[in-house]
C-alpha cells in the first residue's frame, strides 16, 4: 500500500464556500434587477449586462497581465457588476457604464490586491467616481413608465430631491413598489427587501448594519422632522443598507462594529440628506465608512476568552 | 454568555453496534510514547516472554506514563518508529502466540487511600483517552484535597463518527458508577456532573439512571454543538466558569476525565489488568461496514481495518481520531495506541485537499470560534512575523478545536497556521526570558 494523504485537521469542511456566498447575493439581487427592467424598460437589461461583463472581463485580463491566479469563477465581479448596474441612471450611455465597470474591478479591487483585500466598495467608489466624471448623465432621471420606456422622455426628479428642493412627492405605495424616478436598482423597495431577508434567512448577512443604518436614518429624520416613511424609502438606503453596508472585506465583522458601522452610515447619510449640496448621501456615507473600519475593527474586536488572569 | 461552536453532521454509524473483540494480530508495534510527557523506558530485552499485561516500559520521569505488553509472545524486535509528527520513538514490536494469556502478575492493586490510589492509577499506564494523552495520575495529585470542589465527566463526544464513549456509556455504566464510588472516596469529591450532548438519548437515559442512585451525580444534557467536549468548553457549559488563560481546570476547581478512563480506572481497581486494548470506532467513506472493534494496543490500522471487515475502496487518508481534530496517520502500519479512539479510512474523494482562494474577510472564523479569537489577525500577524501582536492576541488559547477552518469559505488553513502562531509565541516567550536573566 502506498503511504496515505497527511494534512493538517480539520478533514471535512461546511460545503458553503465562496462562489455560493455570491451565488446567494446574485440570487438576492435578482427581484431587483427584475422590477428595475418592469419600471425602468428594456434599456436596464443592456445597462445591467455590460457593467457584469465588463467587470468579469476585466478582472479576467487583469489578473492575465498580472500572471495572478483567475478568480472569475468566484462570481464577486458578477456581484460588482450587478450593484455598480443597480447605482445607475437607466439612461447612462453604456461607455460610461463600461468605463465604470473598469475602475470598480481594477482600480478600486484589483490594484489593492483582489477579492478580500480591498479596503473600500467597488461599486460603490466606482459610483462616485462616475458622478464626479459623468455628472450629467449620472444625474439624468426618467420616470419608470413600463418595459417600453422612452429613454429620452423627459427627466424626471427623485423623491429626495423633491424632499430637499420641493416638488410633489410619489405616494408611499409608489415609494414602495419603486413607481419614481432614481438609480434603476434602488427604486423598488420591495424587492430590495426581499432579497435581503433572503440573504438573512440565508446568514449570508446579519441583521445588525442594515438595522443600525436604517434605524439611524429613521430616528434622524423623525428628530429632524422629517417624513421618516418618505426618507426611508426613497434614494440608495436600501440597496445601500442590505447590499453594499454588508459586504465583507470593506466593513467590520464584530456585531457591535457592525453597529458602529451602520449607525455612522446612518448618521453620515442624514447629514448629506439634510444639510449637504447632494440630495442622496448613502455612498458617501459608507465610503467614508469603509475607511474607517480597520480602526472600527480594532477597537470593537471581541475578547478573547481568558478567564480572570491573576496579577 | 454563550459560547460559540458549530453543528457538523453527527454521522453516528456505531452507535448501536455492540463493540467486537478482534483477534490478536500477529505482531503489535508498541510505541513508548503514546502520552504527553517523557517516553517511557523499555524494560523487556529482544526474545523474552510476554504475557498480556506484563510490563514492558516503565514510566521516565513525572509525566511519563508505563507500558504493557498487550498480547502474549515474544519480543521480537526492539526498533523506532515514526510518529504521526514525524519524529522517531522507540519501539517494542512482540510477536503474539495467538493464546491471549494474562500475566501472573496481574492482581487487583492494593488501594485504602490517595496515595495508594493515585499509585494505583499511574501503575495502570492510563491517560486521558478521549484523545488528549495526558498520564491520568496527574490531574489527581494535589496537597490539598479541598481544592477539588467537582468532577466533570466529560461523555459530550463531540467528534463526528467517535461513539467509542458511547458505547462505554451503555455497556460499562457499572465501571463507571464503581468509578465514580472510588473519586468519592480518595478524592472526597461530592459533586460530580456526567455531560453529554443530546444527540445520545440512551445513553444520556442510562446514566440518568445512574444518577438516580447515587448521591451528588447530575447529568447535564448539553446542545450537540462542537467541541462541546472540549474541556474548557465542557467546564464553562457545565459550571458557568472560565479556566483561565495559561491555567488548569483544577484553577476553577474541576477535574475533567473522560467517562471511558473512569471506567477503565474502575475495572483496573476491580482486576489489575492494565491499559491493553482500546475500543475503536472504526469508520469512514472508505470502509465496507462500520464497526466499534475492541483492539489490542499496537495493532497496526491495515490489520485494524482488515478486522472491522475490509475496506470498500482503497482508503486515501485514514485519520486517528475523529475528522475535526484526527491526526492524518502515515502508513498502513501505524499502530492503535493509548489515546486512540476512532480509526477514519476516507476515500479519495473524501479525502481530497480543498482548494484554498483567497480571504474574503467574512469574519466566520472569529465568529465561530469558542475561545473568541480571531484566526484572521492571527494569520496576518503570523505572516508578518509579529510575535508581540500573537501575544495580545491571545493565541495561546487556541485548542485548535477546527471550528475556523472548518466555517472559512474560502478553506483557509487557519488551524495550521494557528499551530505555527503557537509555536512562533512560544519561541518568543522563551527568548524574553532568557533575555530578563
Amino acid at each position: 500500500m502506498n503511504k496515505w494523504i497527511s494534512t493538517v485537521s480539520p478533514h471535512f469542511y461546511t460545503p458553503r464556500n465562496t462562489q455560493k456566498i455570491m451565488l446567494d447575493v446574485i440570487l438576492a439581487l435578482c427581484p431587483a434587477a427584475v422590477a428595475s427592467a418592469v419600471l425602468f424598460g428594456w434599456r436596464t437589461l443592456p445597462v445591467i449586462a455590460v457593467c457584469v461583463g465588463t467587470c468579469v472581463l476585466s478582472e479576467f485580463l487583469f489578473e492575465k497581465l498580472c500572471k495572478r491566479e483567475n478568480t472569475i469563477s468566484d462570481l464577486s465581479a458578477v456581484v460588482t457588476g450587478l450593484l455598480l448596474a443597480f447605482n445607475l441612471p437607466v439612461t447612462i450611455p453604456l461607455w460610461q457604464a463600461a468605463v465604470g465597470s473598469i475602475t470598480a474591478i481594477i482600480v478600486v479591487k484589483q490594484l489593492f490586491g483582489g477579492i478580500g483585500q480591498n479596503f473600500a466598495n467597488p461599486a460603490i467608489t466606482a459610483r462616485i467616481i462616475m458622478l464626479v466624471a459623468f455628472s450629467d448623465e449620472m444625474t439624468k432621471w426618467i420616470s419608470p413608465a413600463g418595459f417600453f420606456t422612452d429613454i429620452d422622455a423627459a427627466t424626471s426628479a427623485t423623491p429626495l430631491a423633491a424632499l430637499t428642493k420641493g416638488g410633489a412627492l410619489p405616494s408611499y405605495l409608489d415609494l414602495f413598489l419603486g413607481n419614481h424616478g432614481g438609480c434603476l436598482g434602488e427604486t423598488c423597495a420591495a424587492a430590495l427587501l426581499l432579497g435581503g431577508i433572503y440573504l438573512l434567512i440565508r446568514r449570508v448577512i446579519s441583521w445588525h448594519t442594515p438595522v443600525a443604518f436604517i434605524g439611524t436614518v429613521a430616528l434622524m429624520s423623525l428628530l429632524c422632522g422629517k417624513d421618516v416613511l418618505a426618507q426611508l424609502l426613497s434614494g440608495g438606503l436600501l440597496l445601500g443598507a442590505l447590499f453594499m453596508a454588508t459586504d465583507y472585506a470593506t466593513t467590520p465583522n464584530s456585531k457591535a462594529g457592525k453597529i458602529v458601522f451602520g449607525v455612522g452610515c446612518g448618521l453620515i447619510t442624514v447629514l448629506i440628506r439634510f444639510w449637504g449640496n447632494y440630495p442622496e448621501g448613502v455612498s458617501f456615507s459608507i465610503l467614508l465608512m469603509n475607511i474607517l473600519t480597520p480602526y472600527i475593527a480594532k477597537l470593537t474586536r471581541p475578547k478573547p476568552l481568558t478567564g480572570r488572569v491573576e496579577k | 454568555m454563550k459560547l460559540h461552536g458549530i453543528h457538523v453532521p453527527h454521522k453516528k454509524n456505531t452507535a448501536q453496534q455492540q463493540p467486537v473483540r478482534m483477534a490478536p494480530p500477529k505482531t503489535v508495534a508498541i510505541p513508548m510514547s503514546m502520552h504527553i510527557g517523557k517516553p517511557a523506558k523499555p524494560v523487556v530485552r529482544r526474545g523474552d516472554t510476554v504475557k498480556v499485561g506484563t510490563l514492558i516500559a516503565q514510566a521516565d520521569g513525572y509525566i511519563s506514563a508505563p507500558i504493557h505488553a498487550s498480547v502474549s509472545g515474544t519480543v521480537q524486535k526492539m526498533d523506532e518508529i515514526t510518529m504521526t509528527n514525524g519524529t522517531k520513538v522507540p519501539c517494542i514490536r512482540i510477536e503474539s502466540d495467538g493464546a491471549q494469556t494474562p500475566d501472573e502478575s496481574v492482581a487487583p492493586p492494593d488501594v485504602y487511600d490517595l496515595n495508594t490510589f493515585i499509585e494505583a492509577v499511574k501503575n495502570s499506564g492510563s491517560v486521558g483517552l478521549g484523545g488528549a494523552g495526558f498520564p491520568t495520575f496527574v490531574k489527581f495529585v494535589t496537597k490539598d484535597l479541598s481544592v477539588f470542589r467537582e468532577v466533570i465527566i466529560n461523555a459530550a463526544e463531540c467528534e463526528p463518527y467517535i461513539t467509542s464513549d458511547t458505547r462505554t456509556m451503555l455497556d460499562r455504566a457499572d465501571s463507571i458508577y464503581r468509578g465514580i464510588t472510588a473519586l468519592k472516596r480518595y478524592l472526597g469529591v461530592k459533586t460530580f456532573i456526567i455531560g453529554i450532548e443530546n444527540n445520545k438519548p440512551e445513553a444520556i437515559a442510562k446514566m440518568r439512571g445512574l444518577a438516580a442512585k447515587t448521591e451528588g451525580v447530575t447529568v447535564r444534557v448539553l446542545p450537540a454543538m462542537y467541541p462541546q467536549g472540549g474541556e474548557k468548553v465542557l467546564i464553562y457549559n457545565c459550571t458557568g466558569k472560565i479556566v483561565p488563560r495559561g491555567g488548569l481546570p483544577l484553577d476553577v476547581g474541576a477535574v475533567v476525565i473522560n467517562v471511558t478512563t473512569l471506567a477503565f480506572i474502575a475495572e483496573y481497581l476491580e482486576t489489575g489488568m492494565p491499559l491493553v486494548e482500546k475500543c475503536i470506532t472504526v469508520d469512514g467513506s472508505a470502509l465496507q461496514a462500520p464497526k466499534n472493534v475492541i483492539a489490542p494496543i499496537g495493532t497496526s490500522i491495515a490489520d485494524l481495518l482488515e478486522a472491522a471487515g475490509g475496506c470498500r475502496t482503497e482508503p486515501a487518508k485514514v485519520l486517528y481520531g475523529g475528522p475535526m481534530m484526527g491526526i492524518a496517520a502515515p502508513l498502513p502500519d501505524s499502530p492503535i495506541m493509548k489515546n486512540t479512539n476512532a480509526i477514519i479510512a476516507m476515500d479519495a474523494k473524501e479525502a481530497a485537499p480543498p482548494k484554498t482562494t483567497s480571504c474574503i474577510g467574512c469574519g466566520a472564523c472569529a465568529s465561530h470560534c469558542p475561545l473568541r479569537l480571531d484566526p484572521r489577525a492571527v494569520a496576518t500577524a503570523y505572516r508578518l512575523d509579529r510575535a508581540e501582536e500573537l501575544e495580545k492576541l491571545c493565541v495561546d488559547l487556541c485548542m485548535e478545536c477546527g471550528c475556523c477552518s472548518y466555517v472559512c469559505p474560502a478553506r483557509r488553513p487557519l488551524v495550521q497556521t494557528n499551530k505555527l502562531s503557537k509555536l512562533m509565541l512560544r519561541q518568543y516567550q522563551n527568548q524574553q526570558k532568557e533575555g530578563n536573566r
